[in-house]
């Protein structure tokens, strides 16, 4: 081989590497493209109003944003403290031979199709939610001040909560796989150091071992947003589906951008409903990159106040 | 009608398949070969009705719209290619993107649940005709608790629940036409389809004629505002959503009903009848109505909607659904074939309604669609005799 393949070599794989930012480029302008008449029509009414009507061509997705970020909220939530709580056990305290088959049951959650968690959500989840566990949260959390405005109204099971706890299952397996690797990754030497020093194992876990570890956690946690954000069928499926006022509780039925666009844009038929619904990915879009931007600067910030040598 | 979807699908896979594994009849057009053994074959091969062959039409067309009749056209699909050889690819990817495919010229015919709106038409150039094929119907479907007798609703009861006036099952309103049954003193749920679905272009349809306060508020098209409720995807979405809330009520596809044995309401149809949902009638609801002329279409859309009905047997939420097939073609060949695929659905295609749960056309509208059929041109000249 002569130099020569080596200048057809480079650009060859500059060609390919080339290609995703290319298609992301791609998709983003025509996503833009198509969402102009749109954009030009509403306006900033647009992502201020919730009324979603066909028949009347008036368009406003405030309520599909607000039910993405709700839901997402919720999960990470419920999530991230189970997530941690697994991924603590499995590191410090598990025994080695029970280590490997929890950690391949947690990843195994990952493996799991949406529209698979979509019908046990439905038929196994949303009447428990509506029969017990609504109405219990209702009893108790619900008679709190300002607390209690988020479970308010009548409990049917079908909505933001439910949404919320079915992603908060679907984001368990990458963000206890992650942490678990990040906590793994911790020298040992971290933690014998402060046992030497007579702390306790919740001493050495809390001062030593989570506050190196907080980047690689904080990174976990938003590639779970990245999941909840996008994830559509199972969401969809007890969600709840409707774009009414936004009331502050989690037991109203909701509406998410991706469900509204897989929900819609099949009949989408006249040329400005079908603008209004690629405004919406071209929200979600914009919505995935604000998060992203933050959590990257969330985590550059958490490796700048790090213990030296911390993991990333 | 995702599941629906899914399954038209693999019968278009398998109709597929089944036609390459007998196509090499087909490969060789000798005339001979094509005619023998037909019992018409002094007859005009590519005439009306349809017998056999015809090899001067176009071997293969494309079709995409409606998934309520994806079932039934992939059956005709089928028993077509049998007789004729012609091979259809028809796509169920919902009445809007059948719209848009016919449009697009993407699609050689389009199927829609619900008719064209005056710009869809205008959009399409070189014309348009609807030609209604089958028939389907719209049930109420509920749960409440310790109810398991039918109940019947009035119009404005109907439409009182979905605007949400009505809120409580023991409501005056629900309750006085159901003397016999105790209902509970529960809130109620509605449930509507949360995909844009022709099922909610009739539903709606029907609350526009009965409610002019819906006609206002709301309105009717696949996928509108609705003023409460939750959403769900399908037909199975909605049934199962309504199966699992105590104090639910909404509206499914009457062959989804029958086929998974959900029990239903009835409706009060425009003669004061209570009359229970079957396909007799909804074929009763186009019995006797008078067909507007389906060659001329612009503002004519409402005329061509059959809910209330005046047939006093009639089911009150019924309705066509139709093939969108060009005006004229300059391809004859493509012309002729599918004309004489619409042809034969409206004629011996009808005879695998029932079986598919649909509801077959009555001979009056059998006539109209004939008419229209018939008056399909290619360089201006018709093209079936």
């Amino acid at each position: 081989m002569t130099r020569g393949f080596d200048r057809y070599f480079a650009v060859g794989v500059t060609a390919l590497a080339m290609l995703v930012p290319l298609t992301l480029t791609g998709i983003a302008l025509l996503i833009f493209i198509d969402a102009w008449p749109s954009l030009t029509h509403f306006g900033l009414s647009y992502f201020t109003t919730t009324v979603w009507d066909p028949v009347h061509f008036i368009f406003g997705a405030a309520a599909y944003l607000y039910g993405t970020i709700v839901t997402t909220l919720v999960a990470v939530v419920i999530a991230t403290p189970i997530a941690l709580g697994a991924s603590i056990y499995l590191t410090e305290f598990a025994p080695r031979r029970i280590r490997g088959p929890v950690s391949y049951v947690i990843e195994l959650l990952a493996y799991i199709p949406s529209i698979v968690y979509g019908l046990w959500a439905i038929f196994v989840m949303v009447p428990i939610m509506r029969a017990n566990i609504e109405p219990a949260l209702q009893g108790s959390l619900g008679r709190l001040p300002l607390v209690g405005q988020l479970f308010s109204g009548t409990p049917v099971g079908l909505d933001l909560l439910s949404g919320g706890v079915v992603l908060a299952i679907m984001i368990l397996p990458i963000l206890t796989a992650i942490s678990r690797e990040v906590l793994l990754a911790v020298p040992p030497t971290q933690r014998e150091a402060m046992i030497g020093l007579g702390a306790t194992r919740w001493e050495a876990v809390s001062r030593a071992v989570l506050p190196y570890a907080r980047p690689g956690i904080i990174g976990g946690v938003v590639l779970g947003v990245a999941r909840a954000f996008g994830e559509t069928m199972a969401v969809t499926m007890v969600v709840g589906n409707s774009s009414r006022d936004i009331t502050g509780s989690l037991f109203v039925p909701g509406y998410t951008m991706a469900s509204a666009i897989a929900n819609q844009f099949v009949e989408a038929d006249s040329e400005l409903y079908f603008s209004a619904i690629v405004e919406v990915a071209l929200m979600l879009l914009f919505v995935a990159l604000v998060v992203n931007t933050i959590a990257r600067y969330l985590i550059r910030r958490s490796i700048a106040d790090r213990p030296a040598g911390a993991v990333v | 009608m995702k599941t629906r979807r899914l399954f038209a699908g693999l019968l278009a896979i398998s109709a597929l398949v089944a036609a390459c594994g007998g196509a090499p009849v087909s490969t060789s057009p000798t005339p001979t070969s094509a005619t023998t053994g037909s019992p018409a074959a002094s007859a005009d091969p590519c005439g009306i009705p349809v017998t056999q062959k015809c090899s001067s039409e176009a071997q293969s067309l494309t079709g995409a719209g409606a998934t309520f009749p994806g079932p039934i056209y992939t059956k005709w699909v089928d028993e077509y290619n049998k007789l004729t050889g012609v091979q259809i690819n028809y796509q169920a990817v919902g009445s809007g993107g059948g719209i848009k495919a016919f449009t697009d010229k993407t699609a050689d015919f389009g199927a829609s649940d619900v008719a064209l709106t005056d710009a869809q038409i205008a959009a399409a150039t070189g014309g348009l005709y609807m030609v209604p094929t089958v028939m389907g119907a719209v049930v109420p479907t509920y749960n409440i608790p310790n109810v398991t007798a039918t109940l019947k609703f009035t119009p404005d009861a109907l439409a009182g629940i979905f605007l949400g006036t009505i809120t409580k099952w023991n409501d005056p309103k629900i309750a006085s036409e159901n003397s016999s049954v105790t209902l509970p003193d529960m809130a109620i749920t509605t449930v509507h389809r949360s995909d844009s679905s022709g099922t909610t272009g009739v539903f709606t349809d029907y609350l526009s004629k009965i409610s002019p306060d819906w006609k206002t508020k709301v309105g009717a098209a696949t996928s509108v505002n609705w003023p409460n409720g939750v959403g769900s995807s399908g037909n199975a979405g909605v049934a199962g959503s309504v199966k699992q809330t105590p104090g639910s009520i909404g509206y499914v596809e009457l062959i989804y009903a029958i086929q998974n044995k959900l029990g239903y309401g009835v409706v009060k149809n425009a003669a004061g009848k209570y009359v229970e949902a079957s396909l007799d009638s909804t074929s009763k609801a186009a019995d006797g109505f008078s067909m507007p002329d389906l060659g001329k279409l612009t503002g004519e859309q409402t005329k061509l909607s059959i809910t209330n009905s005046a047939n006093a047997d009639a089911w009150p939420i019924s309705t066509f659904t139709f093939l969108l097939v060009p005006k004229d073609l300059s391809d004859k060949g493509k012309a002729q074939a599918i004309l004489r695929f619409a042809w034969w659905g409206t004629h011996e295609g009808q005879s695998f309604t029932k079986d598919l749960g649909y509801a077959p056309l009555p001979t009056n509208v059998v006539k109209s669609a004939e008419e229209v059929l018939k008056s399909v041109t290619s360089g201006g000249t018709k093209v079936l005799k």
